[in-house]
């Protein structure tokens, strides 16, 4: 094994270790999305009548939305994590070792991807058992979580650089209502054809998060859609390299040794 | 500077300077001995931990050059950091991952073979006093228990050099002296300790050569006897029954030699110009002024001295009041 890979192995191990060892992380991304979903679902499932509604149950189509709520946790939950580590000076240990940078933001992303994996398990799980459709099967299923495990990568990067850039956990937390503000300003309530507001449309149009439902939704509801598939996967393939890419640069900073 | 001495520090005209702010360390000269232990004491908001962050190639400095175990610290960063380890200023440590988990982590990190982790783990857990403690959660630790780890943490690739700064701030009497063995024990062993502290007594039971920063420049250096013996004279210090007598007894004193100001309890004290043999006659000034007397004692010169002579000031509470000269140093924390 590679020096590198094992820095990178270490570091996740403690990321994870760290992850599991904080139920205050786990439970509110678990619980909150989904008491969402139930509130939502129930509340508007009259929507499924408007002409034009891609499917006669609405828990199904609500059912894309826990998981962009679950990435926006991750954000959080990793960006915290680091910010943490700045704050603790944990961070300068980290600097006295032979330890890649790389290494480093690979490592931590780690947390997130396990926070991701059951999030999403969760999520399918008890949205299949309320009775949502999965038109995809269970390949349709694996997809979900590969996807939605990306795109909590996606956004735990976004944490990273926040972190590193601000160095405290209260910057961290303080983006949170924000990057709520992009789930709601989506069409998260209704399909993008049926927003009728002229403003809200054109928002909903050029928001990245519509086309990363979507791409849940086109497994939920219509089965194997590729194109919206691979759209979804390509959202979250950029978000996570613009945010990689500038984590890596905040980290170059942060870390100023010689 | 000479390549010779491989496992020591050299340091010429070493500068930090914060943005909007004073120079934190203004200059400094250093040269430490391998295997030595150099305490470097002084108040917070000296430049002590900004001194040990730039040696520990965490923070560029402005001017000056130092090299630490013979490379350079700013053009051999890797090979600096490949060869120190140091305990920085707050245990900084995971609350959430036991004891061995850390050790885990830190010596994979360095690169120990895998095989030799788990042993050298165990090795300097049961060095610290921490096997018992090592699948405890750091959280559950106690100050000393933290400060404990973190040695073991900073010795886990078996440093030439070692940088502690401010090791035994905040624990109490029983961890500072378990830990001041530890040291003088990796000492023995030819590591090379550099420590920055705040306490007379440790820079003086510990240190084989004390540097005494202030304001960012060295203001005296030298062993523990040196310095006291360029002071030479001790101290009287009278402390009367009745408080308000501070001024009279002071006013007694002077004529004995220059007045060390108001003490702690109470009293007042003076460097005795012809010392020791002074002392009946400040008893017998004490007595003409009609003072009662609480307590009479006389000082052999500490550290303090030291300081007080070099800087006009008493190290305890120097640093205190000093308008952002903590904020200062914490801006420096990459």
């Amino acid at each position: 094994m590679s020096a590198h890979t094992t820095q990178v192995g270490q570091l996740a191990r403690r990321s994870v270790l760290r992850t599991l060892r904080q139920p205050g992380q786990i439970v509110p991304a678990l619980i909150f999305p989904l008491f969402l979903l139930a509130v939502n679902s129930g509340g508007l499932k009259d929507a499924t009548n408007l002409p034009g509604f891609p499917t006669s149950s609405y828990l199904t189509f609500a059912l894309a939305v826990p998981f962009m709520q679950g990435a926006l946790f991750s954000v959080m939950n990793a960006g915290t994590d680091l910010a943490r580590d700045i704050e603790t000076g944990f961070l300068n240990r980290l600097a006295l070792t032979p330890l890649r940078g790389a290494a480093l933001l690979g490592g931590l992303l780690a947390g997130a991807i396990v926070l991701g994996l059951v999030q999403a398990a969760t999520y399918l799980l008890v949205g299949l058992l309320a009775g949502a459709e999965l038109a995809a099967g269970v390949g349709g299923a694996l997809v979900i979580v590969v996807l939605s495990v990306s795109i909590t990568v996606a956004f735990g990067t976004l944490g990273l650089f926040v972190a590193l850039r601000s160095g405290t956990a209260e910057a961290v937390q303080g983006m949170f209502p924000l990057f709520f503000v992009l789930l709601f300003l989506s069409s998260m309530a209704l399909p993008l054809e049926l927003l009728q507001t002229d403003w809200f449309h054109t928002v909903a149009s050029i928001n990245p998060v519509s086309y990363l439902l979507q791409a849940f939704r086109s497994l939920l509801i219509e089965g194997w859609n590729l194109g919206e598939l691979a759209l979804g996967f390509a959202i979250a393939a950029a978000i996570g390299a613009i945010g990689m890419t500038a984590a890596t640069a905040a980290l170059k900073t942060r870390l100023v040794r010689t | 500077m000479e390549q010779a001495d491989k496992a020591g520090i050299e340091a010429e005209g070493l500068v930090r300077e914060f943005k909007n702010g004073p120079r934190a360390v203004d200059g400094i000269d250093l040269r430490v001995a391998p295997g030595e232990i150099y305490g470097f004491l002084g108040p917070n908001g000296a430049g002590k931990s900004t001194t040990v962050l730039m040696l520990t190639t965490l923070l560029p400095p402005t001017a000056g050059t130092a090299r630490v175990a013979g490379f350079d610290i700013v053009r051999e960063g890797g090979e600096v950091r490949g060869a120190i380890g140091a305990a920085l200023q707050e245990a900084a440590l995971d609350p959430l991952l036991t004891g061995r988990e850390h050790m885990r982590l830190q010596t994979a990190l360095h690169g120990l073979p895998k095989a030799e982790r788990g042993e050298r783990s165990v090795e300097l857990l049961a060095r610290v006093g921490l096997s018992e403690a090592a699948d405890r959660k750091v959280g559950q630790y106690s100050g000393g228990m933290k400060r404990r780890l973190d040695l073991a943490l900073a010795l886990a690739h078996r440093p030439r050099i070692l940088f502690l700064d401010e090791p035994t701030t905040g624990l109490d009497i029983q961890s500072r002296t378990a830990l001041w063995d530890e040291v003088a024990g990796l000492a023995k062993e030819g590591v090379t300790v550099f420590l920055t502290t705040q306490y007379l007594e440790e820079a003086d039971a510990l240190a084989d050569r004390v540097g005494i920063i202030d304001h960012g420049k060295i203001v005296a250096e030298g062993t523990p006897a040196e310095l006291k013996a360029e002071i030479g004279r001790p101290t009287v210090e009278a402390v009367p029954h009745d408080l308000d007598d501070q001024a009279r007894v002071a006013e007694a004193l002077r004529p004995f030699g220059e007045e060390s100001g108001a003490t702690k309890r109470g009293g007042a004290a003076v460097r005795l110009e012809g010392g020791e043999s002074q002392l009946a006659d400040v008893v017998r000034a004490l007595d003409a002024a009609g003072l009662a007397i609480e307590q009479l004692q006389l000082h052999a010169p500490s550290l303090d001295d030291v300081f007080l002579a070099k800087t006009g000031r008493s190290l305890e509470g120097a640093g205190e009041g000093e308008p952002g000269s903590e904020e200062m140093e914490a801006v420096g924390v990459p």
